[in-house]
Parts: structure tokens; C-alpha cells; sequence
């Protein structure tokens, strides 16, 4: 009998929102489970660093990386990973555009501490206790990750095979990436293993939608009862549908939920939030500077709609910051 | 493998050929080092430097090249592509090459012309090649489009420009279409007395013409008219027409003005516009007796018809059974297809009241020279009589040249023909007042056939002039309606004072005043100041920058009428010569949606300013018309999927030129 290929998973920057994805498979894990031999998995089963380590290079088949990269220890972790792994797969919106971490990106990495450990309402730390990358307690040296300024994707990182897109994948999407590797019926590498056709194609609303659509008003999702059949962009709600890739079956706008674009964008767009910008702009039903102004005023955090998971791969990056 | 020609970036082989351009680059770029820095770049097999590339030497260095290097793309940095792009991928096509695997780098406006600096001037230039390089490399082998021309043309004008245009294309079997806004045409022309140098009279040299346009079998008169809109492109315009209502119907009016005598007024009321408002009009009026079309004109503004409703219309029972008048008119909007597009829209004369120091409004005595073309014609306010608006017959009378013209707080222009048509009125004048003529000018400006011959002509008849400004108007102290002129005359070095019965001011020309409009409507450019610009000042004086649209006459600049008319007929020229060439090749510039990529999504479907993207229902896909697409790039800016493209601006092409041009050298 040949060797179960050797499959890993590891985390970086991330919400656990991928494992429970994996976890999520439900009856269809336990194939996977019984065709791959798992050889790391941090989340679920107790290997360490030195036992990669150990690992000859290039022995596991492949290598799942949910995440963004953000300390140095994650980095360390897609360069090791990297060279042990023939396949290594970007798993979900962090890794492959640097996700919601990736919004760190418009703060420094001091402000993102004075926020996370001091002045947030649920922070309790009264002598404002900041993580130190060394500190000796009781006699023991100990040590913690570098924090980088800039949160990176991971193939800003290291060289990345393929990307399985979505905060979290779908099962279905994993599923169907899984068995493309167990039988080598893989696309050309640096493929997203979905569909590369906007969300739009596979929406249940999508005739719904008027030939010219023109908005005097953008509405939040609280703001509007909204109806269950009609193009959510018609009723007003900004939908990343045009500019998110599809391979989801629409689950959020199912859910009656306007798509906030985890899936990042065709293969053809270098910019998600810059593309959904300029087609939501096409939207607005005036010509007067004022009106376009008020207009577009209601869209409460731009940045944080239009690049929600994908401002690290974004031609922008990050915003800029004062380097000392 | 695929070959370069299909398109794989790496393996190609490109040429690239700097211009001189005699020394107008190579004065202010180091041309010798920007092909040096060319031969450095990926995939450059040669680079070089030619004193003009646009010679045929120059252009058969390209096409030796690619035999020899087995070249497959061409990078070309010299002029404006407007003026050689055609030429080079020519020459490119002539080697063997797709002409579009070709890119021009515009280093002479871009770069020579407007920068002093060499060394700056040299970066710049190395920096554009750079892009140009690694832009060319993606480029994809493309076909231009066939189209054909509509042989019908429509002149938007009916001054002299657009009636000798008219009557050329419509001589050459060409349908015309003359949308004129005024009731006739005719233009200025129609209002002088006498024309300059030869002093023909203007109306018998221009009436003829003028009823030719009338009983032309190829030429549709629409005066009274507006262009409201144009759509399409050369060779198949869309033009929409405004035709104002008359209230008279012109297919039975004969023009015998039997209505106009029985109008209840008896007398005018209304200020003749075509006499600059010295006479009276009727509410129903014809401008001028040799008006064309024979069309009498209701002004409902006047008519008492139109104001309560309750006229005896004498006007109605006097054009009796020919039915003429008809007061429930309405405005009609007509569209017609044609295939190219003459403008010829002529000019204003500039206002005199802006320059307040000459009293024009203020002392009656004061005349524009257009108001005394008409007072000097036949059939003008005065019947040809040199009447002052006192009564009297002037004795003294000073001429001003250059009012709004070559000054800065109005126009800098010269107007070409103020020098010319003072004279003419000059002589006039002298001759049916027996005046004493006295002309203000700054400099004498005669150059044109016959004009110099002219101006020593009127100096012997006894004018006087005087080479200086008019500072000053003002009353005389007896305030018996005469003026006093005050100039330095800067021949004899001292301040002249001259009592004169009437001044003529020689007002400049100016572009319309709607010029700003009629250019966005049919998309061509405005210059400084209005006058639409010429595609080439030199070598393309009547072509717009919009294939299929020209320009004639004064529209253009200032110009006299022998050269309004040469231009005229320039116009017509180029037009046929399209027209009997029978299509148009058009650019590929055009977008493509790919119709797998397409989401359905329809943002781009009403983005698109020519209405070329439609929307399959049944398919849930956008598609582009490309006969309708123009390349303005909207919709592949807007798709949010990246699904619809445009050929030569394709993502890859314009990424890579962004980082081409700001890779470090
Ligand atoms: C006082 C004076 C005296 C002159 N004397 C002489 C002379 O003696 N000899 C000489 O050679 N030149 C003379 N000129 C110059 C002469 O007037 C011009 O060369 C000539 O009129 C130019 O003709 P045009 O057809 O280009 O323009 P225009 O005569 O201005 O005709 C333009 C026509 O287009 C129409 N039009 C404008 N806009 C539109 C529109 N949007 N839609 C439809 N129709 C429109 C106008 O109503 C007009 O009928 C004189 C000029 C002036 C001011
Ligand atoms: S590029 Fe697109 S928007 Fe522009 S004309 Fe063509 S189809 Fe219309
Ligand atoms: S914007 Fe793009 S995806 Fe949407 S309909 Fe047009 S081409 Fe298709």
C-alpha cells in the first residue's frame, strides 16, 4: 500500500473561522481524513514547530495557511512551511488578501496596541500593560513574536501554489479543492480555486436588477427593511456582489445580507475596493457636486466597505505611515 | 509555443527609433543618449536615433530592420501620434508586421517643447520610451474596421463659407443639407454695400449664389434651423435639427409680401435686426429683399395675433387662397443620417460698448463699421443715404481702426480685415458724402492681392491718416452733436485734436458667442478666444481633430472673403474626397465585453455616453455594439469584474507603461 499523501494546516492572523470551516465539512472530513495522512495541525492536534522541523523538504503534498502575516513568528512559519510543502494553498480571505487583519493596515502598530490593550471599553489593565517582545519573569526569560507594521498577505510573504477564497471557504469549495489534490487535476498555479465570474452570475436575484440603475441614496443594511427578492444594490444597500468573485452561491445575499466581498475579486481585477468604487460611483443618480457629495456621504466607512478583506493585496496596500 | 505575433510578452524582438526632428527634439533632448538607454531595455534588438523618421529614409529604416532583426514590435518617439501615428504603422505594416504592434512616444510636445531643461528634457524622454517599451510588448495583433460613408453632408452655416461649400458638394451630385439659424442666408457678406479690394458690389456677386442654393436639386435649404444634436461618427452621422416655426408655411409662400403691406401696422415697430435696429420692422417681415428663402417670417413676440388673439389678420386675407400663413405652426424636429459634417459658422463683431472711452451708446454720432455697411447700402435704413441718426449728412468723419482687437484688455488679435474694410468705407464715404475722411490707425496691415495697390488708391483720393490711437472721445464745447478725437500721431510726434460729424469704429471679429456650444455638439476644439481649432495650423488648415467634421471661414480665425471662400472650397474638397473614397477605415480601439466573464451585473449598460452596450436577458450578458463604440474606455473603467476590455488599452498594457515609466533608468 502507497503512503497516504501528507496533508498540514496552520494558522496565522486569523478569527479560527477556516478551522471550523475544515471542521465544517461535516461526514465529508472524515474521507478526507481517511485519504490524507494529517501531519500538522495546531489547532486540532499536537505537533509542534520542531517536529516540521524535522520534516524532510518537500514531503508534505500540501499545506493549508489560513491567515494573514503579521508577526515575525508567522512569517517564520510560511517560510518553513513553505520549503517542507509541494503544494501550498492560501486558505481564505486573510491569507489570500490579508482578510479583516488586513484593516490594521490604515493604523500603526502602536496606535493598534494603545487600542487593543489600553483605551478599548472592555480592556481591563490598569497599569496599561503593553506585550513585550522579551520580558524575564520569575528568573525565565521569556519571549513574544515581533509585531510587524503592515499586515501582508501570504504570498506577499513566500511563493503560494493556490488560493481558496472567502471568510470562511465553503465546504463546498474546500471539498472540491481537496479532491482536485488528491487526484492532480489541478488548474495552472496561482489559480483561485473558484469560479472567475462575479457573484452576480450565480445570484438568485439577479434579474431582479433594473437596465439603469441610478441611486439618489445609500442605505446601511439597518436602515432598510429589506425586501427577500429583490437586487439589494436596487434597494439602495451596497452589494460587493458586481465586484467579488462568485463560488459562494451567494450565501450572505441568501441570508438577505448584501456581500461584503470576502472572496476578492476576478483574476482580472488588480484593485477590488478601486473597481467597486468606480462602479458604485456609476450609481449615483446625480450630476451636481453637492448632491454627489451628500450622496456618497452616507457611505459610512469607505474603506472599510469597499476593501473590507482585501486592502493588503490592494494596489494600496496600506496607508502611509511616518517611519521614524 | 506560441509565437511572439500571438501574443507571448517575453519572447518578443523590438525596435525602437528615436526622432531629431531637425532640432526640434534634438535641440532639447539628447537624443544620441535616449536610444542609448532604449538598447538597454528587455527585448530591444535595436535602437536608434534618425534626423527625421517620418522621411521616407526613416521609414524604410524600419522596414529594413524588421527583415534583418526579424523585428516584431516598433517603438517610434518623436512628434504628436496625431500627426504620424497613420504614417509609422504604415511603414510598420509595409515590413510585415501587424501595424499595431507598434507604440508612438510623443517627445517633441511632450517633452522638447515644453521643457528647457536638457537633462530633465532626457530623463523624461527615457522614461517614456521605457513605458513605451514595455507597453508594446503586450500589444495584440489587431485589424482595423471598414465602414461605409453616407454621401450626404450637411453645412451648418449659410454665410458665403457654407454657400459655396453647399453649392461644390451639391455641383459634385452630393446631397447637402444647409441648416442656417437666421430667417435667410447670406452671413455678413449679405449686409455690406461694397466688398474690398475690387469694391464689387456685394450683392451681386452674392445673391446669385444665394438663389442657386434655393433652386439646387441637390441642396435641402432648412434656414431658420438649429443642429440640436450628432451622434455617430465619421461617414454615419445621426443629426438632429431644430426647425424654428416661421408661422408661414414655406412650401406655398411665394415671397410677394403682399401680407407684409397689408399688415395692420402700418408702419414698423419692432428694431430691424437686420439693420443692426436703425429701422422699424413689421411683426411679419422679410429681412433683406433678396432674402433666401422667399419666406416671410411672423416675430410672435410682436404679432398681435399671437399677444391677444384678437388681429383682423389682414396679413391672412391679403395671401388669400395660397394659405400661407399659419399661425398654429410648432416647432418641428427633424433628423436626417449624413457622412460628414461641414461647420461654418462665421463670427460676431466685437461690442463696442466695452470700451466705453469711444462713446459708442453714448453720442448717437458714434457707428460701428457694420452699421455703416448698412447705411450704405441699397437697400439699408437709409436707402444708401449717408444720414446721421440727427438728420444731418456728416462733413467730417474719423475712422478708428483696431476697436477690440491687438490689445490686451480685449482681444489680442489682429482681425485681418478692420485695416481693409476701413478703407473701403473710407472711400465710400468720400464718394457719396464728399466728406473729409480722417483714419486713426496703428499700423497700416495690407497683405493680401491688391491691397496695398488699394490703400495708395484711397491715400490719393485725399483721406487723411493718421498714425495713432484715439484716446479720446468727446462732445465740443458748442455740443452741436460733433466729436472731438484725440490722438497722439506718432508720425508728426504731437497730440491731435479733430472735430468730426461721425465716427466709425472698425470693431474686431470675434468668435460666436454660442462657439463654446456648437463645439461640444458636433466635438471638436475651441482655441484662445472661440475660433475652432484646425487639425494642423499648416498642412490641415480646414480638418477638425474629429474624423468627418471640418471647419471654414471665419469659424476659423478673422479671414476676409477670397479666403473664406478658398477655405470653403478646401472644405468641400477634402469632404468628397472621403466621400467617393466610398468607407472609412476605423481605429480598434474599440471595447469588447468577454462574454464568459461577464456577470450580468449591467453597471456598465447605462455608463456608456453612445448608448453602445445592450444587455442579453436571456444570455444575462452586456455585449458591445462595435460599430457604435467610440473607445472612450467608460465602461472598462466601470465594469467591476473586469469583464469588458478595450483593444490598445488593455490592462496589462497601461500596467505595464505606468511601470515603464516609473522603473528607475
Ligand atoms: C464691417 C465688416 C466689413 C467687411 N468687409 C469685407 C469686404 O469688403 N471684403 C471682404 O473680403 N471681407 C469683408 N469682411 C469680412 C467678411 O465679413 C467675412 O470674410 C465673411 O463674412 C466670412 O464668411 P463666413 O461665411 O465664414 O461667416 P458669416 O458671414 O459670419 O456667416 C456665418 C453664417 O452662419 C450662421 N450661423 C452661425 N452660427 C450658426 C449655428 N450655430 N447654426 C446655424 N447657423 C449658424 C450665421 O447666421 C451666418 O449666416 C468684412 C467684415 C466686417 C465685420
Ligand atoms: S468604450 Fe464602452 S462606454 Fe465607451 S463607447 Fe465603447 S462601449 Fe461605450
Ligand atoms: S459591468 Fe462588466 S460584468 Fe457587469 S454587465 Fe458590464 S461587462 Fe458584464
Amino acid at each position: 500500500m502507497t503512503a497516504k499523501p501528507k496533508i498540514a494546516f496552520y494558522w496565522c492572523a486569523s478569527c479560527g473561522g477556516c478551522e471550523e470551516a475544515v471542521v465544517d465539512l461535516a461526514e465529508q472530513v472524515l474521507d478526507v481524513v481517511a485519504a490524507v495522512d494529517i501531519v500538522f495541525w495546531p489547532c486540532a492536534m499536537d505537533f509542534k514547530r520542531h517536529d516540521v522541523e524535522a520534516m524532510a523538504d518537500g514531503s508534505i503534498a500540501a499545506t493549508f495557511v489560513n491567515g494573514a502575516v503579521r508577526t515575525t513568528e508567522q512569517e517564520e512559519m510560511a517560510h518553513l512551511l513553505r520549503r517542507k510543502s509541494r503544494v501550498l494553498v492560501a486558505f481564505g480571505a486573510c491569507s489570500q488578501l490579508g482578510g479583516i487583519p488586513g484593516l490594521a493596515n490604515l493604523s500603526d502598530t502602536a496606535s493598534v496596541l494603545a487600542t487593543a490593550y489600553r483605551t478599548s471599553p472592555s480592556t481591563v489593565n490598569p497599569d496599561g500593560v503593553l506585550p513585550q517582545r522579551h520580558t524575564v519573569d520569575g528568573g525565565h526569560a521569556l519571549g513574544l513574536p515581533g509585531l510587524y507594521e503592515t499586515v501582508r498577505t501570504l504570498d506577499q510573504v513566500t511563493d503560494v501554489d493556490y488560493y481558496l477564497p472567502g471568510c470562511a471557504p465553503t465546504p463546498k469549495l474546500i471539498a472540491a479543492a481537496v479532491q482536485a489534490l488528491l487526484t492532480g487535476a489541478l488548474p495552472a498555479k496561482g489559480s483561485v480555486l473558484a469560479p472567475d465570474i462575479a457573484l452576480c452570475d450565480e445570484c438568485a436575484r439577479k434579474a431582479s436588477k433594473p437596465d439603469a440603475l441610478a441611486l439618489a441614496a445609500f442605505k446601511r443594511p439597518s436602515e432598510v427593511v429589506l425586501n427577500e427578492e429583490e437586487c439589494l444594490l436596487a434597494q439602495g444597500v451596497l452589494c460587493m456582489g458586481p465586484a467579488t468573485r462568485g463560488g459562494c452561491e451567494a450565501a450572505c445575499v441568501q441570508g438577505n445580507m448584501p456581500c461584503t466581498g470576502c472572496s476578492g475579486p476576478t483574476s482580472r481585477v488588480r484593485d477590488q475596493g478601486a473597481k467597486a468604487l468606480s462602479g458604485f460611483a456609476s450609481l449615483v443618480a446625480s450630476n451636481d457636486a453637492a448632491e454627489i457629495e451628500r450622496i456618497t456621504g452616507a457611505i459610512a466607512d469607505p474603506v472599510g466597505t469597499l476593501y473590507r478583506y482585501a486592502l493588503p493585496a490592494s494596489l494600496l496596500r496600506r496607508r502611509r505611515v511616518a517611519v521614524s | 509555443m506560441p509565437t511572439p505575433e500571438h501574443g507571448d510578452a517575453n519572447a518578443v524582438r523590438i525596435g525602437v527609433y528615436i526622432c531629431h526632428c531637425g532640432t526640434n527634439i534634438a535641440g532639447t533632448v539628447d537624443v544620441h543618449a535616449v536610444a542609448e538607454h532604449a538598447g538597454t531595455l528587455p527585448g530591444v534588438v535595436v535602437a536608434r536615433e534618425y534626423k527625421y523618421m517620418c522621411s521616407d529614409p526613416g521609414q524604410e529604416l524600419i522596414k529594413a530592420d524588421i527583415r534583418e532583426h526579424r523585428l516584431d514590435r516598433i517603438v517610434v518617439a518623436s512628434c504628436s501620434p496625431h500627426l504620424h501615428e497613420k504614417t509609422f504603422r504604415g511603414a510598420v505594416a509595409d515590413g510585415g508586421v501587424n501595424p499595431f504592434h507598434f507604440q508612438m512616444v510623443n517627445i517633441r510636445e511632450h517633452v522638447s517643447w515644453v521643457h528647457p531643461d536638457k537633462r530633465a528634457g532626457t530623463e523624461k524622454a527615457d522614461a517614456l520610451v521605457r513605458a513605451a517599451v514595455s507597453r508594446v510588448r503586450h500589444h495584440k495583433p489587431l485589424e482595423t474596421r471598414r465602414v461605409p460613408v453616407r454621401s450626404d453632408v450637411l453645412v451648418v452655416g449659410g454665410g458665403i463659407a457654407g454657400i459655396h461649400a453647399a453649392l461644390t458638394l451639391a455641383d459634385a451630385g452630393k446631397h447637402v443639407t444647409l441648416v442656417e439659424r437666421e430667417p435667410t442666408i447670406g452671413g455678413h457678406m449679405a449686409m455690406f454695400d461694397k466688398t474690398f479690394p475690387t469694391l464689387d458690389c456685394a450683392a451681386c456677386i452674392l445673391t446669385p449664389k444665394m438663389t442657386a442654393v434655393k433652386a439646387h436639386p441637390n441642396i435641402t435649404l432648412w434656414a431658420y434651423a438649429e443642429v440640436q444634436a450628432v451622434s455617430g461618427y465619421v461617414g454615419n452621422f445621426t443629426v438632429t435639427v431644430k426647425r424654428k416655426p416661421r408661422y408661414v408655411r414655406d412650401d406655398v409662400c411665394v415671397g410677394c409680401q403682399e401680407c407684409i403691406d397689408a399688415c395692420v401696422y402700418k408702419v414698423g415697430k419692432e428694431p430691424d435686426a437686420f439693420n443692426l435696429g436703425m429701422s422699424k420692422r413689421k411683426p411679419i417681415y422679410l429681412p433683406f429683399p433678396q432674402a433666401v428663402p422667399q419666406v416671410v417670417t411672423i416675430d410672435p413676440e410682436s404679432c398681435i395675433e399671437f399677444k391677444s388673439g384678437k388681429c383682423k389678420k389682414t396679413c391672412v386675407e391679403a395671401c388669400a387662397d395660397r394659405h400661407a400663413i399659419d399661425f398654429t405652426q410648432q416647432e418641428r424636429i427633424e433628423t436626417i443620417e449624413v457622412g460628414t459634417i461641414l461647420l461654418t459658422t462665421g463670427f460676431k463683431v466685437f461690442d463696442a460698448k466695452r470700451l466705453p472711452s469711444y462713446g459708442y451708446g453714448t453720442y448717437p454720432n458714434v457707428y460701428t463699421a457694420l452699421e455703416v455697411e448698412r447705411l450704405l447700402n441699397a437697400s439699408g435704413p437709409t436707402a444708401g443715404e449717408m444720414v446721421l441718426r440727427d438728420g444731418r449728412t456728416p462733413r467730417t468723419v474719423g475712422i478708428i481702426h483696431c476697436i477690440g482687437s491687438r490689445d490686451e484688455h480685449t482681444n489680442k488679435h489682429c482681425s485681418r480685415v478692420c485695416c481693409m474694410y476701413a478703407l473701403k468705407l473710407a472711400h465710400l464715404v468720400q464718394e457719396r458724402t464728399g466728406a473729409e475722411v480722417y483714419d486713426f490707425y496703428i499700423d497700416m496691415r495690407t497683405p493680401g492681392k491688391g491691397f496695398e495697390e488699394f490703400y495708395n488708391r484711397v491715400a490719393e483720393e485725399g483721406v487723411h491718416f493718421i498714425r495713432g490711437k484715439v484716446a479720446d472721445v468727446y462732445p465740443t464745447a458748442e455740443q452741436d452733436g460733433r466729436l472731438i478725437l484725440q490722438a497722439e500721431d506718432t508720425l508728426l510726434g504731437n497730440v491731435r485734436r479733430i472735430p468730426v460729424d461721425m465716427v466709425i469704429l472698425a470693431v474686431g471679429l470675434e468668435a460666436q458667442a454660442d462657439a463654446e456650444d456648437v463645439r461640444r455638439t458636433f466635438n471638436i476644439t475651441c482655441g484662445t478666444g472661440g475660433w475652432f481649432t484646425e487639425r494642423h495650423p499648416k498642412l490641415a488648415p480646414v480638418a477638425t481633430f474629429t474624423d468627418g467634421v471640418w471647419i471654414a471661414g471665419a469659424c476659423q480665425g478673422p479671414k476676409d472673403i477670397p479666403d473664406t471662400v478658398a477655405q470653403a472650397g478646401a472644405a468641400a474638397g477634402e469632404a468628397l474626397a472621403l466621400i467617393n473614397a466610398g468607407h472609412i477605415e476605423l481605429e480598434p480601439n474599440t471595447a469588447y465585453i468577454v462574454a464568459a466573464d461577464c456577470s450580468g451585473c449591467k453597471t456598465c449598460v447605462p455608463m456608456c455616453p453612445y448608448k453602445a452596450i445592450g444587455f442579453d436577458a436571456e444570455q444575462g450578458k452586456a455585449a458591445i455594439n462595435e460599430v457604435l463604440c467610440k473607445g472612450c474606455g467608460t465602461c472598462v473603467s466601470v465594469c467591476p469584474s473586469g469583464s469588458a476590455r478595450q483593444n490598445l488599452f488593455e490592462d496589462d498594457e497601461i500596467y505595464a507603461e505606468i511601470g515603464g515609466v516609473l522603473a528607475h533608468a
